[in-house]
């Protein structure tokens, strides 16, 4: 089998017995990057020489017996996370010349762990869209299928991974950008609980949503990766301190006996029948193994988009307050005083949604309408808490689709942004209860003589990843979907 | 549309964003459909209940004693300036 064929555990186990070694391994990757990485516009940055550098170290390390638990396990960080001495952008105009001058804790961690850096991966401009159309970089496109796009904002991860030119991505989770491109990708991709993981270092769009989490080809590799990233932080403010379990060994949990709740709101108009159809038939899998499966309703969850896309730009119009061309960032050309500095270096660095969001954030919090949209909005999303916390009195885990629709085409929605912000209407609440919910490849249908990959979405209560990862994974061990490479990638 | 182009203006304006003429339409349009579409919260009973603070309902924020952690790296942060001298960073005169 080739080496990019592997999933995380079986390159780290190869490692460990020194069947390759990491030099060997990245330059496969790196060959693979270059070969193919064009075409999919997936990475932003490519860091070979301190790939090399990484491989050397781990392979020194492996000959001794030493070395983290991903000990030359090659990786790629969305360009969200900050790396200390390397081009990080968000996708912006804003950042395209900002060198980062430390490490987020997620960087750290994964180097910690003995990872190799491959590179920075393209994503929707500060993490704001559904598609990865918001790239200063341009597009990102989905290896399943070219003319469509990979999901987003972490849509370059999504596609390097997809399309194995990288074994495992970090990614960040504001409103579904890691789970919707994981289902448009044929990836496992997980959203950890709110704190789980630390959001240092991790430029920020709406606080009281962001969180750090993987796009993986297996739910064991998630559990592997999860473990090396999560844990108590003090540099974040919104860190909890609360042990790690081993993730990896709790994978063996058994579906018998788990009770799942379907989430009625998510069936309704909109889905479309064939993804649909993929979810039901993954729900009659896990009932066939011993799970018991209820129907569940959290009727407040319909107003999650809105409710979102008060609370979002919120944050995001706060957050970004801080480009103002005068510490970092882009800085307009000769500006004639302090206010033109300001408004030009933004207008001529921020993208269009960017603007639009900053915009509506700053509507929505100004004087007469803090009331009516701002503190509405919070008052719904408490709502929107209260019935996952419903739901799981009586249930493990609730379950539906990640998206409405398989991938679409570039372009197709681009016109209007309320049609884009739809696309995320499975997975916002999850972001605003603070709970963890995961992505896993369920089947797929055919559109225009493609076969495009649909996702299963498990939320659970608080601090539940164990659970998520073990009903993924025990899927795994059912199905193979999970296995499937697009064609011309393999 | 929900908004008009004077509050867009104004809007621009406190977001210390500069938005070109030729654009503006396109802003006053799309700002007023995602006003429009946000506006169905205004029909949700949230009768008695508390704005969320944060997601963790048990969460407290930490407090840390009041001292230097960091060492000073004011170079290296600096170099991401576009403009810098003596270790400060450099704007267009604002009083005269």
């Amino acid at each position: 089998m080739s080496l990019h064929a592997l999933t995380v555990a079986e390159l780290a186990a190869g490692l460990k017995a020194r069947r390759f070694s990491s030099l060997e391994l990245t330059l496969h990757f790196l060959g693979r990057i270059e070969r193919l990485g064009p075409e999919l516009n997936a990475f932003v940055t490519v860091t070979a020489d301190r790939a090399l550098d990484d491989a050397r170290r781990a392979d020194d390390q492996l000959a001794k017996g030493e070395g983290g638990p991903l000990a030359g396990v090659p990786i790629a960080h969305k360009d969200i996370f900050c790396t200390d001495g390397i081009l990080t952008t968000c996708s912006s105009k804003m950042l395209a010349n900002f060198v980062a001058p430390y490490d987020a804790t997620v960087v750290e961690r994964w180097r910690a762990a003995g990872t190799v850096l491959l590179g920075k991966t393209n994503m929707d401009e500060f993490a704001m869209g559904s598609s990865n159309e918001t790239s200063f970089y341009g597009p990102v496109r989905n290896p399943w299928d070219l003319k469509r796009v990979p999901g987003g904002s972490s849509g370059g991860s999504a596609a390097a991974v997809a399309a194995c030119l990288a074994p495992a991505a970090s990614g960040t989770d504001t409103g579904g950008s890691i789970r919707q491109p994981a289902a448009l990708t044929n990836l496992t991709g997980l959203k950890p609980t709110y704190g789980r993981v630390s959001r240092y270092g991790m430029i920020a769009f709406a606080s009281s949503l962001d969180q750090g989490g993987m796009l993986a080809r297996s739910a064991e590799d998630a559990a592997l990766l999860l473990k090396a990233m999560a844990g108590f932080d003090p540099r974040d403010s919104t860190s909890v301190d609360a042990p790690v379990p081993d993730y990896v060994a709790e994978l063996a949990a058994p579906l018998k006996g788990l009770r799942v709740g379907i989430i009625r709101e998510f069936f309704g108009a909109g889905l479309d029948p064939a993804v649909g159809k993929r979810v039901q038939d993954a729900i009659e899998t896990l009932r066939a193994s011993g799970a018991s499966i209820v129907e569940v309703s959290l009727p407040a969850l319909p107003l999650s988009v809105p409710t979102y896309y008060v609370v979002a730009p919120a944050e995001c119009s706060s957050n970004l307050s801080r480009f103002d061309g005068v510490r970092f960032g882009h800085r307009c050309e000769s500006p004639r005083d302090l206010l033109d500095l300001y408004k030009r270096s933004r207008g001529e660095g921020f993208g269009d949604e960017v603007k639009r969001r900053i915009m509506t954030g700053t509507y929505v919090l100004s004087a007469g309408y803090y009331d009516a949209y701002y503190l509405k909005a919070q008052k719904v999303r408490q709502l929107i808490a209260a019935d996952f916390a419903r739901a799981f009195g009586e249930v493990d885990v609730v379950i539906g689709p990640t998206a409405p629709t398989a991938a679409f085409e570039l372009g197709a929605k681009t016109s209007d942004p309320i049609t884009m912000y739809l696309n995320d209407i499975y997975t916002i609440g999850a972001n605003l209860a603070g709970l963890p919910a995961i992505s896993i490849p369920c089947g797929f249908v055919q559109e225009g003589g493609r076969d495009l990959p649909v996702g299963l979405q498990l939320v659970g209560p608080h601090f539940a990843e164990s659970r998520l990862l073990a009903v993924s994974h025990q899927y795994q061990q059912l199905t193979d979907w999970h296995k499937r490479v697009p064609p011309g990638y393999e | 549309m929900s908004l008009t182009r004077a509050q867009v203006e104004g809007i621009a304006h406190l977001a210390r964003l500069e938005i070109t003429e030729a654009q503006m339409p396109v802003y006053v349009d799309s700002l007023s459909r995602i006003i429009d579409f946000v506006e169905q919260l205004s029909a949700a009973d949230t009768g008695g209940v508390e704005p969320m603070a944060h997601p963790l309902a048990d969460q407290v924020q930490r407090l840390r004693p009041d001292a230097v952690t960091e060492a000073d790296q004011h170079e290296k942060f600096q170099r991401n300036a576009s403009s810098v001298a003596a270790g400060l960073y450099l704007v267009p005169k604002v009083i005269e």
